[in-house]
């Protein structure tokens, strides 16, 4: 219903966005007491409009009349401005009137994550428009000129990484998912930042080959504005295939057209020989299947060497076979159609073998473990180790991220920084005062280090606050997750499964979606402090909650199981896919991409704001030796004789 | 003063009493014990017989409580204040003998050559 993705405006005391899918708020300071109140009885009239809706009344525009009853004019003139504002947003306008009107003191942070963290959108709907407009920025340009202009800007990028992601965050519109941003109205906002995202995508060769054309073209109707170098390769490498396997086909078919009066007869050879031209073709078919027909997992940024190596030794074979073909046997016309197609049976056994390198080449020789890659993450330390064999280093990245999406706990913005009280209240000051009778010049320098020197000498005690303050903090979460946990259990106390037996009229039957609903509003309050507390709320939008609540009541599960979600951050994969999953990570490393992994390489993957560093270490060399115990020789006694002194 | 399984274990001892020295907080006999159902008995150099997990006198401190009473390197004690010392453990042993509210200890010693002089005297 799209009454229900109508934009409401976020107010300040953010429980009305609990009713919209959009985000949460980040934590505004302390909501007054008296609002709390009023403000369930407005969830409950909201819920109940919503329902309402979901049922198909007429209540379109009920919210607004209900916003527009609120106490107080300032309450007022905040919500028309940030509809007002909201309604710009598809169309791609900068919004940094939007930080003003949110004004959400968060954390205090000087780049806005906390501004970000406001999403006034509320309809999944536009965010699926925001990213395809993004990719329609990138076709609108031609190749050639895109191309050249990432050549250059991969330079630029390198050397003004810090401020990249710098200009990123304060430009970038609040309110806008935290990580997939890149793709989204580039232009608008900072066009150095547009174009440097693209160095990715940019100057990919072939890197990619043998892939089914037909998986490519629906993933062409997905991404229709990518460059077409990408499917240079792919085509390219098709073709050759296509090429190679048609071609023993061709040396035992072109006698037969051309010169069929002058051949020997063969018999029996020839046709076991055919059986196992056709056999091995498909085992080559299904072969060449298995290994090479796959969704593509990534965009490289170079050529992927070993792929391009089997392109070309492929391409040689097939070329040398037909220059001997065309030379010994179209030109002369030979006679002898068995040793033809002999000649087309040990092509085809060539093809094979190409097909064998591939498989040890592509797939077993990175299985055995070689390296361990050590990922840390540069903005809260998060680090995890991984084995890996013997890899390029582009590859090592991808292997690494698609690691990183399903280990590391999600990217939180909110978490970096110490709390305000404790970084505030540093250099309080202390004040010199000359007393006018030495010269000015001795006064400043004298000035300055007397301050320093009792600045250090004087006790730093924000340690003391930074502890007092975690302590308070981890306090206040167990309060708020001990009453979640207590209003999670009630509520799942109020519905149960249908029995066949029980005989219930059909109003009083639910689905689980209605089932979730229903019991949705007695946790709501106590979910969205807990969230509110660990500055989780950006993640989880109450579509989200509610579904994940549908989930669990149809699979039966525990209370326990509904809240494992909600009660530690997660891996970044868990969260809803468009917000949350970037594509665009950059590469950064010292040595070419395309070598291997050695030990000691560090590489660096980028993403806006923040980066996972990458070292790889080798796997000691460990010499086994054997030592063989005899079980007869496990003997004890007792212990030697002690001596007290009384 | 072998042990026969069963049997009632006889041996010829020597009274002795000690008083404890007051040092500081502690009070102290003066002497050192070995021994214990809990230890090895072959490390035992007192004992005659290497199977005899008694407890043992190793060592006597000189101008002691323990030596002014009388009491001689490689004794074995029997009993201690009427409390059994031929089957405790190590730990027992010393608990008894080191209880803080008794100011003084009645040993039951035994030494090799008290059963000899017996014998002596019994046979002349």
């Amino acid at each position: 219903m799209d009454s229900c993705t109508v934009p409401k405006a976020t107010l300040p005391y953010a429980w009305l966005e609990l009713l919209s899918p959009g985000a949460w708020l980040s934590p505004s300071a302390a909501c007054p007491p008296l609002q709390n109140v009023l403000l369930w009885e407005h969830l409950i009239a909201e819920l109940r409009i919503l329902i309402c809706n979901a049922l198909g009344s007429e209540q379109r525009e009920q919210p607004f009349p209900f916003l527009r009853a609120e106490p107080g004019p300032a309450f007022k003139i905040e919500s028309l401005k940030v509809t007002v504002d909201f309604l710009k947003v598809p169309l791609g306008l900068k919004k940094p009137p939007l930080k003003e009107a949110v004004a959400v003191p968060g954390p205090g942070k000087a780049k806005p994550p906390g501004v970000e963290r406001h999403k006034p959108r509320r309809a999944d709907s536009m965010d699926n428009e925001s990213q395809y407009s993004g990719y329609s920025y990138k076709s609108g340009h031609s190749r050639s000129s895109r191309k050249h202009r990432d050549r250059r800007d991969r330079h630029r990028s390198k050397s003004r990484d810090g401020s990249r992601g710098d200009k990123s965050v304060t430009i970038q519109a609040p309110g806008e998912p935290l990580l997939d941003n890149e793709s989204t109205r580039g232009d608008e906002r900072d066009d150095n930042w547009g174009e440097t995202t693209t160095v990715v995508t940019g100057t990919s060769e072939h890197s990619i080959s043998h892939d089914d054309i037909t998986r490519i073209t629906k993933d062409m109707e997905d991404s229709a504005h990518l460059d077409c170098s990408r499917h240079l390769g792919v085509a390219l490498a098709g073709a050759l295939a296509l090429l190679a396997f048609l071609t023993p086909l061709a040396f035992m078919l072109l006698p037969q057209l051309l010169w069929r009066e002058e051949l020997e007869p063969c018999g029996t050879p020839c046709e076991g020989l055919f059986i196992s031209v056709a056999f091995k073709l498909l085992i080559l078919l299904l072969g060449s299947w298995a290994l090479f027909f796959r969704r593509p997992k990534a965009f490289f940024p170079r050529v992927f060497v070993f792929r391009a190596l089997l392109m070309v030794l492929v391409f040689l074979l097939v070329v040398s076979y037909w220059l001997f073909y065309g030379v010994r046997i179209l030109d002369s016309r030979d006679r002898n159609y068995q040793g033809i197609v002999q000649y087309a049976v040990s092509l085809v056994d060539a093809l094979l073998f190409v097909h064998y390198l591939a498989v040890v080449l592509l797939e077993l020789r990175q299985l055995q473990p070689q390296f361990t890659l050590k990922a840390v993450r540069s903005t809260d330390g998060a680090s995890r180790f991984y084995n890996i064999g013997h890899l390029s280093i582009q590859r090592a990245a991808i292997w690494i991220l698609e690691n990183y999406y399903h280990d590391f706990p999600v990217y939180n913005p909110a978490l970096l920084n110490l709390p305000k009280s404790v970084l505030s209240k540093k250099m309080s000051g202390f004040k010199v005062y000359s007393l006018g009778e030495e010269n000015t010049t001795n006064n400043s320098t004298g000035q300055s280090r007397a301050v320093i020197a009792a600045a250090a000498r004087r006790r730093d005690n924000s340690h003391n606050e930074y502890y007092y303050e975690e302590a308070e903090h981890e306090r206040r979460v167990r309060k708020r997750r001990a009453r979640l946990v207590v209003a999670v259990e009630e509520a799942f106390t109020h519905i149960k499964r249908l029995q066949d037996e029980d005989q219930k009229n059909p109003r009083e039957i639910m689905d689980p979606r209605e089932a979730a609903q229903a019991i949705f509003a007695s946790m709501a309050r106590a979910m969205q402090k807990y969230l509110r507390t660990t500055k989780q709320q950006p993640y989880h939008t109450m579509e989200s909650i509610l579904q994940h609540l549908e989930f669990c009541i149809t699979h039966d599960m525990t209370p326990k199981a509904f809240l494992e979600r909600y009660l530690s951050a997660g891996p970044t994969i868990q969260y809803h896919k468009d917000r949350w999953l970037a594509k665009q990570w950059t590469l950064v490393s010292e040595e070419p991409v395309t070598n291997g992994l050695k030990d000691g390489v560090v590489f660096v993957l980028k993403r806006h704001d923040f980066s996972l560093v990458v070292s790889a270490k080798k796997i000691p060399f460990f010499k086994l030796s054997e030592e063989f115990v005899d079980p007869k020789s496990h003997k004890f006694v007792m212990r030697l004789q002690s001596e007290t002194s009384v | 003063m072998s042990y026969v399984p069963g049997q009632p274990v006889t041996a010829v001892v020597q009274r002795i009493e000690i008083h404890k020295l007051r040092q500081g907080d502690n009070l102290i006999l003066g002497f050192s014990i070995g021994g214990g159902i809990d230890q090895d008995p072959t490390q035992n150099p007192f004992s005659e017989d290497k199977t005899d997990k008694g407890i043992y006198v190793t060592r006597v401190t000189e101008g002691g409580p323990a030596e002014i009473a009388g009491l001689q390197i490689g004794d074995k004690i029997m009993q201690v204040n009427g409390w059994d010392m031929t089957m405790v453990t190590h730990d027992q042993a010393r608990k008894r003998l080191t209880k803080r509210n008794e100011e003084v200890v009645r040993l039951l010693v035994t030494r090799q050559s008290l059963q000899k002089a017996v014998q002596q005297t019994m046979m002349s």
